[in-house]
């Protein structure tokens, strides 16, 4: 159907309302969602360049010889996207102090994480001899936890700047939204490390 | 959610003294969108004359066989540096200008979501250029053209390697570009979340300006390829420095894995660059058509699912490495489907001129110049999509005459129509319309002589990339063609900085609306003021202008 | 009345343009079938003398005459909107406002759909005739192997090495003789193409790549590598050299023979054999077993040096060994540092391995 004007008809009336109020997506929401976005090509190109190389050095160390199920440091780092939704709501309610807890919590878990990371590598790499230039093992492992470890760091600077906020009465309940949009950073960070776990310590050994 | 609050004014930070450097000051302190749009559009055409003259370099290199007008280094870095500024220094920025001063106009709102993230994003894309072109400076010199980058713009390992590339050349191309990436990644974060949360009332998605919704889709787009690219050259620069084996072809690593991350970001990057000309054109075209766009509807999903196979078509760069037949016929089968919408939205432009009375100012005469170019460029796109032509075709100067095709009759010939188009909207001024037709008929006559010759040393046999060539193989009228055609199109671009700079400074007044246009930039003043509107505007249609103007037949009564 | 003539102006200057470029790419075509040029100067892909180059020329013939086409058509259309929808002086009236319509659409639609179908179907029928899986028991099989910046070439089964110039045999109707080659790279990808025998096919180190030909027509085949390998890119040309059936296993015979032992030019040999020569270069039949470089048992059997740097002429030569740059700057070769007399008798030596 074509349609179209032809320039002499009577009066119009009044257009189609507008949705009223006018209400759009809040601008720290988008934006840290297509932060996430861009930040899960970037991981998944790591991620392909694993899995391609699964099994294609030409020598040892090899994953199965070497690496073992980081259940703790999972375990930890997982349970601080419960804990710092308990925090979001507690900030919520007002209850400043309950805030404080379970975002220390937060920091702990994922500071136990990092923790529990630099053991393992101090042990590849002291232990087994594999480092990022000893085969293509190490250089697929090294980039991609690494990197994965290199934002759970900038994620807990972040993370302890807000407990600072929060530890000096600067925070209040309207700032829960915005700190809801730090903790989706920290969800993805969370996220990200299931696919690690599940492409190197699962699928590649 | 938040409700959008209307009457928002910054405070005005710069004082009010005219001297060099309080508007030096308020420029490099600047985050409005305005005048970054104009740097990022002022850069991009500093680039675009650095590359032109390394272009220039080069015909002139080719114009006749076994030339010694340059060394084979100095041409190799010269060509790499062409392709590298041409693609993330001029293609880029020219990008993000135009979207960063248009779209908060035309979407009613008064700057980006984020405008101080805008400042550091354009600072960073210009200090990453910086970076990359510091690279002249060293090793043997200008003339050796120093230490730059020689690997290609698209750096194929292992040539990149510690082995094959000592020094810092590739450190150069690596770490300029993924400078400048982190820029534009950034912009593009920027200007999407812009468009999703800050549109004006009444411009509900079927409302939005089709100049913005391809700029929305082009910043979706760049933000799903950029960082693969910035992850890929990270991977580079472990190898390179920490002896990491991503590409390394003696520890087992792949070459052909280099291949398919760099064309998974670089072919929907040719997608990024020329998605703007698209842009331009949905605004240009009815404009002086007098008709809406046809097709609205059709022009949006034409976009969208030009985004989405641009995303799948990346190995028709690699149909000569050595995939396997069911690898080669799917990429076949993909790079032919997304000549299906691109061809939609020509039928679509075509659609918009029939029944129109088109007025033929330089912004339509470039406009036209594109239909008639960018066709010729699809096909010879379709013809490199058929795969065993492509084994031919591949690497060879047609290929080189296909992609000037694209992005100088398609993309570059919409720019100077935007310029045209928005420089009276920027400046407050008209340019030269003689001037300006001077332009078109002798760059456009130099560009045809240049590229349309080109395309014959490829069926010929003549490869790229090769700082010259053996006489009697049919290649050299052919070449020496090419080269004077340079000549004339250098002709055409001093019309058009003779006329850049005779209208900045003694251009007519432009008024608010030197077109009778119909979207929301031209409601308000040239230049606008520094908050863009008095009072944010309310839309009931896709032509908020035309609905003023025409009370008794608005377009809402159709759309 | 300034409109129009304006208008027309504009269409004037079109056709001109484009008249001027026809005539600039036909010239190039033109000059290709120049009756004086020699048959094998052009590596053109519409010459074809090979069955992989024939069948590609054959499917762009039906990819050019779609793409005439729908040029011819929508160039057309571009034209008449032009000429016909220019808005005439003085009217300053809006014309209709049409917004859109789906059948219109719908039906720039389904037609490319055809067109893009009818184009995939021929290309997947031809990628599957050419590209080749595995090799067939008749076939000659050749090992080629690319280095910055030249081609080794080896016969494994014929136990012949040679480099930058490729035998091959004509194939006749009731003596097909294909010729399979393996790809490999020695450091960073090349590209092996002579057009008017096959399309391209890459060469990538830590990969095999297999590609065939089968060429009718006896004589010389120019090419070159295509894909940008560094500094002497440009001068890593190809010859393929089709013989008769009987011609080509004349020339394998000869190919095996180690080095001749000619008294005249033992000095030649001897500084040969003690000099860093040795460590790149392979000669059958003395002490020289080097691999980085090319095998030089029967260096003057060859049409050029370099890998077609400069023609293979006892000056040229002499030169070369003097100083590589001077032909091809930048060749990994190091200028041999020799004294005159010396240059002289090794240049003398080189000369009898034919």
């Amino acid at each position: 159907m074509t349609t179209a004007s032809t320039g002499t008809m009577a009066p119009p009336g009044a257009p189609p309302a507008i949705p009223s109020p006018w209400t759009l997506p809040d601008k720290g929401k988008v934006g840290m969602l297509l932060l996430i976005v861009a930040e899960s090509s970037f991981f998944a190109i790591f991620v392909i360049a694993y899995l391609f190389y699964v099994g294609k050095s030409l020598n040892g160390p090899f994953p199965a010889d070497v690496l073992e199920l980081p259940i703790l440091g999972s375990i930890c780092l997982l349970s601080s996207s419960v804990t710092i939704m308990l925090a979001i709501r507690a900030l919520r309610a007002g209850n400043r102090s309950g805030f404080n807890l379970w975002w220390l919590a937060t920091i702990l878990l994922g500071l136990e994480f990092l923790i529990g990371t630099g053991m393992e590598w101090y042990g590849l790499i002291v232990r087994h001899g594999l480092w990022i230039d000893t085969n293509l093992f190490g250089t697929t492992f090294y980039s991609l936890v690494g990197f994965h470890a290199f934002h759970v760091t900038v994620g807990l600077l972040m993370l302890t700047v807000v407990l600072i906020f929060g530890l000096t009465r600067s925070l209040a309940p309207e700032h829960a939204e915005r700190t809801e949009i730090l903790s989706w950073y920290w969800h993805f960070v969370d996220t990200v490390w299931v696919v690690v776990f599940t492409v190197v310590y699962v699928v590649g050994r | 959610m938040t409700v959008l609050e209307e009457g928002i004014v910054r405070p005005h930070a710069a004082p009010e003294r005219a001297s060099a450097w309080g508007v030096a000051h308020d420029w490099v302190t600047t985050v409005d969108h305005k005048k970054l749009g104009v740097m990022y559009v002022a850069s991009a055409l500093m680039f675009f004359l650095i590359a032109g003259f390394e272009a220039t370099l080069i015909r002139i290199q080719l114009a006749v066989p076994n030339n010694d007008f340059l060394p084979p280094d100095t041409f190799n870095r010269l060509f790499t540096m062409h392709g590298t500024t041409m693609v993330f220094l001029v293609g880029m920025p020219m990008f993000f200008g135009f979207a960063n001063y248009l779209t908060p106009l035309m979407i009613g709102a008064r700057d980006l979501a984020f405008p101080r993230m805008n400042a550091f994003g354009f600072w960073l894309f210009l200090f990453g250029g910086i970076l990359l072109y510091f690279s002249f400076l060293g090793g043997d010199g200008l003339y050796g053209a120093g230490t730059a980058p020689d690997v290609g713009w698209f750096a194929y390992a292992p040539l990149t390697g510690k082995a094959f590339s000592r020094g810092n050349s590739t450190d150069y191309w690596i770490l300029g570009i993924l400078v400048s990436g982190l820029g534009s990644t950034g912009t593009a974060l920027n200007l999407a979340t812009t468009i999703f949360t800050m549109r004006c009332p009444g411009m509900t998605w079927s409302k939005l300006p089709l100049f913005v919704w391809l700029m929305l889709v082009d910043c979706l787009l760049t933000l799903v390829i950029l960082t693969p690219l910035t992850a890929a050259q990270v991977m580079l620069l472990l190898d390179r420095y920490l002896g990491a084996h991503f590409f390394d072809t003696q520890a087992g690593g792949s070459a052909v894995l280099w291949q398919h991350f760099f064309w998974f970001f670089g072919h929907p990057e040719v997608y990024v660059l020329i998605m703007p000309a698209f842009a331009i054109m949905n605004e240009i075209v009815p404009v002086f058509s007098r008709k809406p766009l046809f097709g609205y509807p059709f022009m949006v999903g034409a976009t969208v699912l030009i985004g989405f196979i641009s995303l799948s078509v990346w190995a028709h760069h690699m149909f000569v490495v050595g995939l396997s037949p069911a690898a080669n016929t799917f990429f076949a089968l993909s790079t032919m489907a997304i000549a299906v919408p691109t061809g939609i939205k020509i039928f679509n432009w075509l659609g918009t001129m029939w029944g129109g009375k088109i007025r033929f100012a330089v912004p339509m005469l470039w406009c036209t110049g594109f239909l008639f170019s960018f066709v010729i460029a699809g096909l010879t796109g379709v013809m490199l999509a058929v795969v065993p032509w492509d084994w031919q075709l591949s690497d060879s100067y047609f290929v080189v005459a296909h992609f000037h095709f694209v992005l100088i009759g398609g993309l570059l010939f919409t720019l100077f129509a935007a310029i045209y188009y928005w420089f009276p909207k920027v400046s407050g001024k008209m340019m030269d319309e003689r001037l300006g037709k001077l332009h078109f008929w002798v760059f456009a006559a130099g560009f045809y002589l240049t590229f349309v010759p080109m395309h014959f040393p490829g069926l010929l046999g003549m490869p790229r990339r090769i700082y010259t060539y053996e006489a009697g193989r049919g290649w050299d009228e052919l070449n020496l063609i090419s080269s004077l055609g340079v000549a004339v199109q250098l002709i055409g671009l001093s019309f058009f900085l003779w006329n850049l700079v005779r209208s900045l400074l003694r251009g007519e007044p432009a008024g608010d609306d030197p077109w009778d246009a119909w979207t929301l930039e031209w409601s308000t003043t040239s230049p606008p003021p520094e908050y863009n509107f008095e009072q944010i505007p309310v839309v009931h249609s896709r032509r908020p202008l035309w609905d003023l103007k025409h009370p008794e037949d608005p377009d809402w009564r159709y759309e | 009345m300034q409109r129009t003539s304006e208008a027309r102006a504009h269409l004037t200057g079109a056709l001109w343009i484009m008249l001027s470029a026809v005539a600039a790419g036909a010239s190039g075509i033109g000059h290709a079938n120049a009756a004086d040029a020699p048959v094998d100067a052009i590596p053109s892909t519409f010459a074809p003398v090979s069955a992989p180059a024939e069948s590609i020329r054959s499917l762009s013939f039906l990819v050019i005459g779609i793409s005439g086409g729908i040029f011819v058509v929508v160039t057309a259309v571009l034209f008449y909107c032009v000429w016909r929808f220019r808005a005439r002086p003085g009217d300053d009236r809006e014309p209709p406002q049409v917004y859109g319509s789906n059948q219109i659409e719908w039906s720039w639609t389904i037609v490319p759909i055809l067109i893009v179908l009818v184009l995939f179907l021929a290309t997947a029928r031809t990628i599957n005739e050419l590209q080749a899986s595995e090799v067939p028991p008749e076939a000659l099989r050749v090992t080629i192997v690319g280095h910055q910046w030249w081609w080794e070439i080896r016969y494994p089964d014929l136990g012949v090495v040679t480099a930058n110039e490729l035998h091959l045999p004509a194939s006749r109707d009731g003596a097909r003789r294909p010729t399979y080659l393996h790809l490999e790279s020695a450091d960073v990808i090349h590209s092996f193409w002579i057009p008017q025998l096959s399309g391209k096919t890459d060469v990538v180190p830590n990969r095999r790549n297999l590609m065939w030909v089968e060429p009718h027509t006896t004589g010389t085949f120019l090419g070159q590598c295509a894909e940008y390998c560094g500094t002497q890119h440009a001068k890593m040309l190809l010859r393929a050299i089709v013989h008769e059936p009987g011609e080509f296993d004349a020339w394998v015979a000869a190919q095996k023979q180690p080095a001749t032992v000619v008294g005249a030019v033992a000095d030649g040999r001897a500084i040969f054999q003690s000099t860093a020569c040795i460590n790149c270069h392979t000669v059958e039949g003395t002490n020289a077993n080097g691999r980085f470089g090319p095998d030089l048992t029967h260096l003057m059997s060859r049409t050029t040096i370099g890998s077609g740097a400069a023609p293979n002429t006892p000056e040229n030569l002499r030169a070369w060994i003097a100083s590589p740059d001077h032909f091809k700057p930048g060749a990994l070769m190091p200028a041999m540092q020799l004294a005159d007399t010396d240059l002289d008798k090794l240049t003398a030596w080189l000369l009898t391995l034919k």
